[in-house]
């Protein structure tokens, strides 16, 4: 099946865009980026701190089944528009990746469907390589895992 | 005994980058490829010895003439690279569609 995100990542360039259309109005899209439980929910992690404002930051902390922290990440906001831009760092804790920055674009395509835009810049195109070949497997994993956790929690409640 | 290098550094490299796209509309032999850039002749060929032995490029013998020719195999992986990564994302964004519709269902 064709993926609906698609990536640009332009050789020995220092940053990457990501783009993808949502069955979603706008206005959910811009939530989904903005409300700690929602967060939680799509990027598998625990959000230990989002204040999504000007001069905000955000903590991120992912654990294991036994309690380890596997994942720890944070950054500073500095835009927050409504239904339209929000730019932030990004910094994962513990890594050699650096910081990067986090330009994210929100548009309405139609009253039910909007696309997200975002535009990555890393430290060097060397380190952008690195985030890229990480092990990816595992997180993809996870994300199922939650996928699995959340479709059966709402099955259950109804 | 050739050092296995890097293909990903091996691309970062501009004259490499030209190097591969002349080569890929064409296979050329070392001199043809030399006479395209204002480096020196010793420079290209360092530069075509890393690209062969990160096996983006191959040799191949024609009659008193080496040529170069792109491997196409090895250049598909460096497209593929970014498919896990891309894969992480659509998996999130996937899952954020579907909360998200359920999100207006409760309201």
């Amino acid at each position: 099946m064709e993926l609906k995100t698609k990536i640009s990542a332009e050789d020995g360039k220092q940053e990457l865009t990501i783009t993808r259309e949502f069955d979603l109005p706008l206005a959910l899209l811009f939530k989904a980026f903005t409300e700690p439980e929602i967060i939680e929910q799509w990027m598998g992690t625990k959000v230990l701190k989002l204040e999504c404002k000007k001069y905000g930051s955000y903590q991120f902390e992912t654990s294991d089944g036994k309690g380890n922290v596997v994942f720890r990440a944070n950054g500073v906001i500095h835009e927050v528009s409504p239904n339209y831009k929000i730019t932030r760092t990004f910094e994962m804790e513990n890594a050699p990746f650096g910081v990067q920055l986090e330009i994210c674009e929100f548009e309405q395509i139609t009253e039910g469907t909007s696309k997200l835009n975002m535009h990555v810049i890393y430290e060097s195109g060397e380190k952008r390589d690195q985030v890229l070949k990480l092990p990816f497997k595992q997180g993809i994993n996870m994300a199922h895992n939650r996928l699995q956790d959340i479709v059966s929690k709402l099955n259950t409640s109804r | 005994m050739n050092l296995r290098r890097d293909v990903f550094q091996a691309i970062a490299d501009p004259t490499r980058r030209a190097i591969l796209l002349l080569v890929a509309a064409q296979s050329m032999t070392a001199g043809a490829i030399a006479a395209n850039f204002d480096t020196a002749r010793p420079t290209v060929s360092k530069h075509l010895q890393i690209l062969t032995e990160c096996e983006l490029l191959e040799q191949k013998q024609n009659g008193r003439e080496v040529y170069y020719y792109i491997n196409a195999k090895s250049m598909k992986q460096v497209a593929e690279f970014i498919e896990p990564f891309r894969k992480m994302w659509d998996d999130r964004f996937n899952l954020l569609e579907t909360i998200m519709k359920n999100y207006t269902i409760k309201e």
